[in-house]
């Protein structure tokens, strides 16, 4: 049986996409910051599926932890996804340093510092996959929402590079961009019914993606356009456009 | 703020929406002073889960516990009946009571006790709940059960989210050997032979018809009635059914892709639907094998079918009369709303078992839910049949309602005084639970 490990399994996208790997038939494990949140998760899938579940106490901000934690793990994975991170209200918090930091931690430097070590053990194996989710939001800087994208922006290339290090050592990266989701992260935000997805298509989107070995997902197909589009508008223009 | 409606589409509200996925979060949400409502899946019909401040259930949707020797199932407020029959239905367990629609949340079952085409036999949903979990508006959690706390479960099951939020329940699953029906339809011609055939069909765990609103004279009240059991594994026939009894393959999606304009929906229109309904059956008794998902929620196939009545939007008259006062009742309802020519697409006749409750809908007797365009015509309608309602004894059905007044609500529901009294009671405190309907109906304000 395979195993997953879920990374921040207590977001409703990874919920979403420990229920699909459990009804593929793998077993799983679940690390997150809230070990009660977690556990209460771990329990209900044990319920829903017969998969295997295990569950971890994970700190991304604890970067020191890292080996330490992916050495504990009473199963190595076959394919890790990293779902974990952080959107602050950017217009309340843009000059509070603490939430600066908290962006960039969590979003970059968690993600790096983690997926390092991953990438180490699944190089020396020869086999694997990592899929991480990124943002659209990575794709341009805009002013409602430049500290997270300047976060993901660095997490988008990290996975393009660790993809590149690790094309022809048997080990997949892909990259996931969901564009908007319903999720509580986006609680409360007015969003066009249209360009929004629910965790179950972005769970769907990801393990299609990781059996094709797909480099990127856009969940929807509108977002691979709309990010094209937006990535290719003069700066001239776009700096006056107030996105 | 967002703009948000229940399943009628009306009345639409601005509400300030925020879920929440601990017991502790919701806490902190409930110390925030004002008026406030759970919100589930968003199926009941008018504005009983509205309110300037609603609280979603839906990410608080976790199976905590399965005892697999009995089927005790114990579940968080915000799973979906949908969920649970997906998990345990391959593994030979059901629900004990369904409504016609499994896209609705355990605690809105609870909050509503709803009911299903077994209420005959195994009485409402809240009838089968073993204990609760419920967060009361200071943020204390009661447990309470038939037996523990009695007095508060037994205005919390039927009191539409007025008392607490559920926060968990549990209640039993029954065991089935397969997810397919012996279902047996029966064409009644009229009003009188669809009552014989209700009264002649006890016996049958399910039971329920389809009823023609808009034939008229001798034929009014033409209706198909459907009634079931759960196929045991010596009715199956088919070798794909013998050979899996306890999987479905999944059907097609359908969906509703847009709100039709309001007048896509018209006497004529509406009409020819019921026609062609009524002649898809052969007359006499027929019995076939169909399967669970078929024979109880035909209209979930059809994802957002409530768009077809447009921007307007619409509401579900449902009321029940005692059963002596039926057949004269109903026959008199019904005609006035025959001629009234507002009938509508979707009419559901049903015979209840007697329940006791306090502040439940379902009494012995007769049900008719019959969907509505909103209309100022609709609603002079809807005046009329309260007072036909009430002068036989009857109640409407608060899931459904959203325009009821509430002189009504207290003239036909018993208990409306002392159930009033115990929810401001419960609501002592900065926090309390309303709703549109509640402030509506005088129950809080």
């Amino acid at each position: 049986m395979k195993n997953v490990l879920i990374l921040g399994a207590t977001s409703d996208m990874a919920q979403a996409i420990a229920k699909k790997f459990a009804a593929e038939g793998w077993s799983l494990s679940l690390a997150a910051l809230e070990p009660e949140m977690l556990e209460t998760i771990a329990a209900d899938l044990r319920i829903r599926s017969s998969a295997p579940v295990e569950a971890y106490p994970f700190n991304a901000t604890d970067f020191e932890s890292h080996a330490a934690f992916y050495a504990s793990l009473k199963t190595k994975p076959d394919v890790v996804v990293a779902a974990f991170g952080y959107m602050s209200d950017q217009e309340k918090v843009r000059n509070d340093l603490a939430d600066i930091r908290r962006t960039i931690d969590i979003n970059f430097t968690g993600m790096a510092t983690m997926l390092s070590v991953i990438a180490d053990d699944f190089e020396k194996r020869g086999s694997g996959a990592i899929a991480a989710i990124s943002s659209v939001a990575g794709d341009r800087g805009r002013q409602s929402n430049y500290i997270y994208g300047s976060a993901k922006a660095g997490l988008t290339v990290f996975l393009s590079g660790l993809r590149n290090r690790l094309a022809r050592k048997g080990v997949h990266v892909m990259t996931v961009k969901p564009g908007f989701v319903r999720t509580k992260m986006t609680e409360g935000l007015e969003l066009p019914g249209i360009l929004t997805a629910e965790p179950e298509q972005v769970a769907k989107a990801v393990y299609k993606g990781l059996e094709k070995k797909r480099n990127m997902v856009y969940v929807l197909w509108m977002w691979r356009c709309i990010m094209l589009m937006i990535r290719h508008i003069p700066e001239f223009i776009f700096k006056k456009m107030g996105m | 703020m967002q703009k948000i409606s229940d399943w009628g589409n009306y009345p639409v509200v601005e509400a300030d929406v925020s879920g929440f996925d601990s017991a502790e979060q919701l806490r902190q949400k409930l110390a925030v002073p004002g008026q406030v409502i759970a919100f589930g899946n968003g199926r009941s019909y008018g504005d009983a889960s509205l309110q300037k401040r609603m609280l979603t259930t839906r990410r608080f949707n976790k199976f905590l516990a399965f005892d697999e020797s009995n089927g005790e199932l114990c579940c968080q407020a915000g799973a979906l009946l949908s969920e649970i029959l997906d998990v345990f239905v391959p593994r030979g367990w059901f629900l004990p009571v369904t409504p016609g629609t499994k896209l609705i949340t355990v605690g809105g079952a609870i909050a509503a006790d709803v009911h299903g085409k077994n209420h005959h036999v195994d009485g409402s949903f809240g009838q089968h709940i073993l204990s609760m979990d419920v967060m009361r508006n200071d943020g204390s959690v009661v447990t309470c059960s038939p037996t523990k706390h009695a007095e508060f479960f037994a205005v919390t099951v039927g009191g539409m989210g007025l008392t607490g939020m559920i926060l968990n329940a549990t209640f039993r699953l029954k065991r089935i050997e397969s997810a397919y029906i012996v279902e047996e339809t029966v064409k009644a011609a009229n009003l009188h032979e669809i009552m014989d055939c209700f009264e002649a069909s006890m016996d049958w765990t399910y039971s329920v018809a389809w009823i023609d609103c808009l034939a008229k004279g001798d034929s009014m009240g033409r209706s198909i009635m459907m009634r079931g059991e759960h196929a045991r594994d010596a009715d199956l026939i088919k070798p794909a059914h013998k050979s899996a009894p306890l999987a479905l393959k999944p059907g097609l999606p359908l969906a509703v892709p847009f709100r039709f304009p309001n007048f896509a929906l018209n006497p004529l229109t509406m009409n020819a639907f019921n026609f062609a309904y009524y002649n898809k059956f052969r007359s006499g008794t027929h019995r076939h094998i169909t399967n669970y998902n078929t024979f109880f929620y035909p209209l979930d196939a059809i994802d957002k079918w409530n768009r077809i009545y447009g921007k307007r939007g619409f509401t579900q008259y449902q009321f029940v009369i005692p059963k002596e006062a039926g057949r004269e009742g109903m026959e008199k309802i019904l005609k006035r709303i025959t001629e009234s020519g507002l009938g509508s697409f979707l009419a559901v006749l049903k015979l209840f078992g007697k329940q006791e409750s306090f502040i439940s809908f379902p009494m012995e007797g007769y049900t008719l839910a019959l969907d509505f365009p909103i209309s100022q015509k609709a609603m002079d309608l809807f005046k009329e049949l309260d007072a036909m309602v009430a002068d036989y004894g009857g109640r409407l059905y608060l899931a459904k309602d959203s325009r009821m007044d509430a002189a009504m609500f207290e003239k036909t529901y018993p208990n409306a005084a002392e159930f009033k009294r115990a929810v401001a009671m419960l609501n002592e405190g900065e926090t309390r639970f309303a709703s549109l309907q509640s402030n509506r109906l005088g129950i809080t304000s």
